[in-house]
């Protein structure tokens, strides 16, 4: 994997790859996100042909079906870089940054152009906190939050863009937060993508076990940096009928997420009841 | 002996449904699995783990890149020692080549230390077709063995029984008398044991690594079983993959140290044994006849089809300790002798018989932690996905999951296509949410395994770009934006 590209001047415009499940399920995280970059004095492009970049297929061995969409994605986006038009790519995705910086040249391997291209591209595309921490430099950004907040690391991100730090920086500077470190917070939830419905057993095994220690931290949200993620543990959280939830980082990150204030103190014990007898009315 | 209930042959959805469905393992693989991965980690961390990694993996590299040359060497060394080296293709050759060797030296009973090689040409099964009497002697191998039971795990054989269920066997097994000690039952299995080691004909192991300029077989344990097997009988043959091949000495202790650190978290074993030969005159113990038989087995097969990295496993079992999948299902589910992340790269690559061994890439999320515990980090995530690519073009997948994929790639690929699915997805699933207040419930056609245990969120009424275009409006739009709005 080549490196990633240093910037001698602090990036003025970037584009948006918002990844198709933030585009169709989750806007308001594509929106926290721009809102992000833009409060960074970071101009956002989106380029509207943008679809899918294939993880899908790639994970599930359809690798045909795949190209396609990896050739797509780089038809779109490193003209924009080559032509400095902008100067990265940013996701609010770890699993699909890691796709198209990663997996790219694995799945271009005997397409040696676009594999060329792609990665070029892929050192130009960032993770959004990655590009926050690493490339602006910022760890505050003016959020805000009144409750106990937990993070848990995303398989890709941490494991193959080896990025941890970064959102962690970003939560510890959310003012009035209370971050609490949940047990196992780097251990997969369960989703990965087509394993959730194939294996969906074994799927569900994991992701009660991570919604387990997200209860037991005692955190209002957790906050996560993937939506497939969010997706899955939001969607056991909901079954369960949990009060705790799964949020962007970027949401948090844009006050978009507000919790209903709860008392955190032990509720005051009620008074004993009377004996019985004096209940019964019989003195 | 015992008749197992666990049959490896079972459909892989019967297998998995089995084991999520076993209190019991759940709580065994609950005590051991996470103390394995902590111990890995603190003696991991006591070293410069990342040079560790490096070294160990840069030599396991050389020695593929090296093979027929180091196992000529090896070969020529333990023959001027006075060994033999026998060299087995496949499975069967293993059984035929070790049943000659007994039936020469007229052997009644064989003792065996813990080896997953013989496991995966099955030679017990063979031994005792031809009337011999076989003996496992590690005590995790001893104890399946008297349920007749396959391992289900790499390093710790018997990690899918808690010491309640064990105490049992003991019981049923050698009228031991009821104790949940483990050191009652060490000590019974070491009384038995010991009887079985002195009258032994034959010792058979595994090997751990052999060092090609010495001839020298090394085996690691922890409970002197190796040794004896390897000094006490008159015969001794060491079965080994073609791949524990280390060229020196220093390599040895490199993997040695690489081993110890990720399986149990020791810094070195209780035992180190290591063979160069037989007993050589003026010699006080060793045995008579030393033989080495060398396992191919598919793995050169494994390097001409891309997965030779697999070649650099030195079965330390750390990928299965840390595996989210393995610690919910267990080694059996996995139908193979190697299970966990790494058994499921092998199993398909390795000329082995497995029940649906197709599924096997698919028992994974990709979630990574199997290459982060590797001590020669191999990338099992990426040898999944190409196993899964294999599989697909070797159209072993469902018509229905290729219709479905080739569908989705074209909706992909045209962004008019993609907008109107999102439309119409948005309509429909908010449609079904509404039904059920908020979260979707129940999902149809293939998607019901997603709402078996979860709900699923409603598409968007306003998709990203379409609140994208409205932000736009009325705003001076310049460079980039012009054409991609």
């Amino acid at each position: 994997m080549a490196h990633k590209k240093q910037f001698e001047t602090p990036p003025r415009r970037v584009a948006l790859f918002v990844t198709c499940m933030v585009d169709m399920i989750y806007p308001e995280v594509g929106m926290a996100t721009v809102e992000l970059l833009e409060r960074q004095g970071v101009e956002v492009v989106f380029p509207a042909d943008q679809t899918c970049c294939g993880q899908p297929a790639f994970n599930a061995g359809f690798w045909e079906e795949a190209r396609p969409l990896a050739r797509r994605f780089v038809d779109i986006f490193e003209p924009l870089v080559r032509n400095k038009q902008v100067d990265a790519v940013v996701a609010p995705s770890g699993s699909c940054t890691t796709m198209t910086s990663h997996f790219y040249s694995l799945l271009l391997e005997n397409d040696p152009t676009y594999r060329a291209r792609a990665e070029f591209l892929g050192a130009a595309t960032f993770e959004l906190t990655e590009f926050l921490v690493d490339v602006l430099g910022v760890e505050a950004v003016g959020a805000h939050f009144d409750g106990v907040l937990t993070y848990h690391a995303c398989c890709h991100l941490k494991r193959e863009l080896g990025i941890d730090r970064q959102p962690r920086t970003l939560l510890s500077h959310v003012e009035g937060a209370e971050v609490v470190e949940m047990t196992a917070a780097d251990e997969c939830c369960g989703f990965g993508g087509l394993f959730a419905i194939k294996n969906n057993d074994i799927s569900t095994a994991m992701g009660q076990r991570k919604t387990q220690n997200i209860t037991k931290s005692d955190a209002d949200v957790v906050a996560l940096c993937d939506v497939s993620c969010m997706a899955h543990i939001n969607g056991l959280l909901s079954r369960q009928g949990q009060r705790t939830r799964a949020v962007h980082i970027a949401q948090v990150l844009a006050n978009q997420v507000d919790v209903t204030p709860r008392t955190r103190t032990k509720p005051e014990a009620k008074p004993p009841a009377p004996p019985r007898r004096w209940q019964d009315g019989k003195a | 002996m015992a008749t197992s209930t666990i049959d490896l042959t079972l459909p892989y959805k019967t297998r998995v449904k089995d084991a999520l469905g076993n209190k019991h393992l759940k709580i065994a693989l609950e005590r051991s699995t996470g103390r394995m991965a902590g111990q890995r980690v603190a003696a991991m961390n006591a070293v410069d783990a990342p040079r560790l990694r490096d070294q160990v993996r840069q030599m396991k590299e050389y020695v593929l890149r090296n093979l027929p040359d180091l196992l000529e060497q090896l070969e020529t060394n333990i023959t001027a020692n006075g060994g033999r080296v026998h060299w087995a293709k496949e499975a069967v050759d293993v059984q035929r080549i070790v049943v000659e060797i007994a039936r020469k030296a007229n052997v009644q009973k064989v003792v065996k230390a813990k080896s997953m090689a013989t496991e995966e040409v099955h030679l017990n099964q063979a031994l005792q077709a031809a009337g011999m009497k076989v003996v496992e002697t590690d005590l995790g191998e001893y104890i399946i063995q008297l349920a007749g039971e396959p391992p289900s795990h790499i390093v710790a054989p018997v990690i899918h029984r808690r010491v309640e269920e064990i105490s049992d066997i003991f019981q049923r097994e050698l009228d031991m008398p009821p104790t949940l000690d483990p050191q009652i039952i060490c000590s019974v299995a070491r009384g038995v044991l010991r009887k079985e080691f002195l009258s032994a004909d034959m010792g058979i192991s595994g090997c751990n690594f052999a060092i090609a300029e010495t001839g020298t077989c090394c085996i690691v344990t922890n409970e002197g079983n190796g040794r004896m097997t390897s000094t006490l009988p008159r015969v001794y043959v060491v079965v080994m993959g073609i791949e524990k091949l280390v060229p020196t000495i220093e390599d040895a202790f490199l993997q040695y140290q690489a081993l110890c650190r990720s399986s149990t978290g020791q810094q070195c074993s209780v035992y180190l044994s290591m063979t160069s030969g037989p007993r050589k005159p003026g010699d006080i113990d060793g045995p008579e006849e030393f033989h080495v038989v060398l396992l191919d087995n598919g793995r050169v097969d494994m390097l001409a089809k891309g997965y030779g990295e697999a070649l650099c496993c030195i079965r330390c079992g750390a990928c299965l300790n840390v595996c989210p999948v393995y610690r919910e299902i267990g080694g059996h589910a996995y139908g193979s002798t190697y299970s966990g992340p790494i058994g499921a790269v092998i199993s398909p690559t390795i000329h082995m018989e497995v029940t649906d061994v197709d599924k096997l890439p698919y028992a994974s999320s990709l979630c990574g932690a199997c290459r982060d515990a590797c001590p020669v980090k191999i990338d099992l995530p990426r040898m999944l996905v190409e196993l899964r690519r294999d599989v697909v073009e070797e159209g072993e997948t469902t018509l229905f999951d290729r219709a479905g994929m080739q569908a989705f790639s074209r909706m992909m690929q045209s962004r008019a296509s993609y907008e109107s699915a999102g439309k119409l997805g948005s309509l429909g699933s908010n449609l079904l949410a509404g039904f059920s207040g908020g979260a979707i419930k129940s999902l149809p056609g293939p998607l019901a395994g997603w709402t078996k245990s979860r709900d699923f969120p409603p598409l968007a009424k306003r998709s990203f770009r379409e609140q994208w275009r409205d932000r736009l409006k009325g705003r001076k739009v310049i460079g980039a934006n012009d054409d991609s709005v």
